[in-house]
């Protein structure tokens, strides 16, 4: 699925990469555990987390992810920001809750990171 | 092969007229004596040439037309009265493909090039100039694509050795977080830079990333010290931090030591050991309380990557 429209459903709003909306994602994570993100995360995949440091962004650049969408409407700092740029990572934030936006991507049948 | 022709019919559009146009152009002037023609077209190896009054084009005069001159008796008289008048002229910011359009439309081998805002002419185009054109381009795509290629993943192809490896070292700063990734961010790119399958960097960042965290975390730094080599990477992380009284239990999944302000990071979590043993191939842990620790860890590189 385009990133495109994982943003409308999750009604999303974008804080870094627009220029990656047009990127499939084949799989998508979810996990505040960023051990556990690193154990089963697959490349081209979205990772919906309620963590906003850098290490997050780090996480997502080793397991090759494509982007990272934050519950709860929360925002990543500036460092976080800039390293995601860097590392060409897609950042949205919604505001929706983690169990929410999981269940709103499961419906549409997006495959499970660790299931594939 | 279908790539290729798309590649050209990509370039037709691309390229433009006066990219593959011949310049300084034979002409000659319309009150010039038919009797001189050939000698021109003899000399120059051409088979026509337009025809220009000062700097303007009133026409072409081709090899046809000097043979139907020829034919019809020789009579004495000036180029202006045999050359073709109307003549189908193209500008020199056209794109390549209006000249194969025109070629086939009017069946010409030849177009006289003029500057749009000029009018005046500035070479000739054939169907020869247009392929030379496309060779020549294609050449420096190619050569490009060479370049590119040499760069990304020569390296080791160009070391002549019976054995080679290269050797990373980085530091790891303990305890600081916020930088923490770093190395393995830099050891990402540089392996890629190598040219390893992306699985493979992937599989040895994870794991680097994993061990920098550990030192991070729980000791007051260390180092981390890369092996590359064309059929595998060996990566060693040294720190002189507290030690593992006990690597069994460390090795349990979900075991861990880590503080709590680690865990509300996302790390601590007991699960960086196995996920280092499940990236890579081999891997050895040794270490002794009070002294430190080392963990070591290879990746092979199978054929089929």
């Amino acid at each position: 699925m385009k990133l495109k429209k994982i943003k409308d459903i999750l009604e999303a709003e974008i804080i870094c990469g627009s220029d990656l909306l047009d990127k499939e994602i084949k799989t998508v994570s979810a996990a505040d555990l960023m051990s556990d993100v690193l154990t089963f995360a697959r490349p081209d995949s979205l990772l919906l987390t309620g963590l906003t440091n850098s290490q997050v962004i780090r996480t997502a650049e080793m397991s090759d992810l494509t982007a990272i969408c934050f519950v709860r409407g929360k925002k990543p700092n500036k460092d976080a920001v800039e390293l995601a740029m860097k590392s060409e990572i897609l950042l949205f934030t919604t505001k929706f809750s983690m169990y929410v936006s999981c269940g709103k991507l499961y419906k549409e049948g997006i495959p499970n990171s660790s299931e594939r | 092969m279908k790539e290729k022709i798309t590649k050209v019919q990509e370039l037709v559009y691309e390229l433009k007229v006066g990219d593959v146009m011949t310049q300084g152009v034979i002409t000659v002037k319309p009150d010039m004596p038919m009797g001189e023609l050939r000698e021109i077209l003899r000399t120059h190896r051409i088979s026509g040439t337009p025809v220009v009054n000062g700097d303007k084009l009133v026409g072409v005069i081709s090899i046809e037309d000097f043979i139907k001159w020829l034919a019809d008796g020789m009579k004495d008289c000036t180029i202006s009265k045999r050359m073709t008048k109307k003549v189908e002229t193209l500008y020199s910011d056209e794109p390549v493909i209006h000249v194969l359009q025109k070629a086939e439309r009017f069946g010409f081998g030849r177009f006289p090039v003029l500057e749009r805002k000029t009018q005046k002419l500035v070479g000739i185009i054939t169907k020869g100039d247009i392929i030379e054109g496309l060779l020549k381009k294609l050449e420096i795509d190619y050569h490009e694509e060479e370049i590119h290629r040499y760069r990304a993943s020569h390296i080791f192809g160009d070391i002549v050795a019976d054995k080679t490896t290269l050797v990373f070292k980085y530091h790891i700063n303990g305890k600081d977080f916020e930088k923490g990734g770093g190395v393995a961010s830099a050891l990402k790119r540089t392996l890629k830079r190598l040219g390893f399958h992306p699985d493979i960097v992937r599989r040895a960042a994870i794991a680097a990333f994993e061990a920098e965290m550990n030192v991070i975390i729980y000791t007051e730094g260390g180092e981390m010290t890369v092996r590359a080599e064309p059929r595998k990477i060996h990566i060693k992380a040294d720190d002189s931090g507290p030690g593992i009284p006990d690597i069994e239990k460390a090795m349990q999944p979900g075991f861990s030591t880590a503080p709590d302000w680690v865990r509300e990071m996302g790390f601590g979590a007991g699960m960086g050991l196995n996920n280092i043993k499940k990236c890579s191939d081999k891997m050895i842990l040794n270490s002794i309380v009070g002294k430190g620790t080392c963990l070591e860890f290879t990746i092979n590189i199978e054929d089929k990557q």
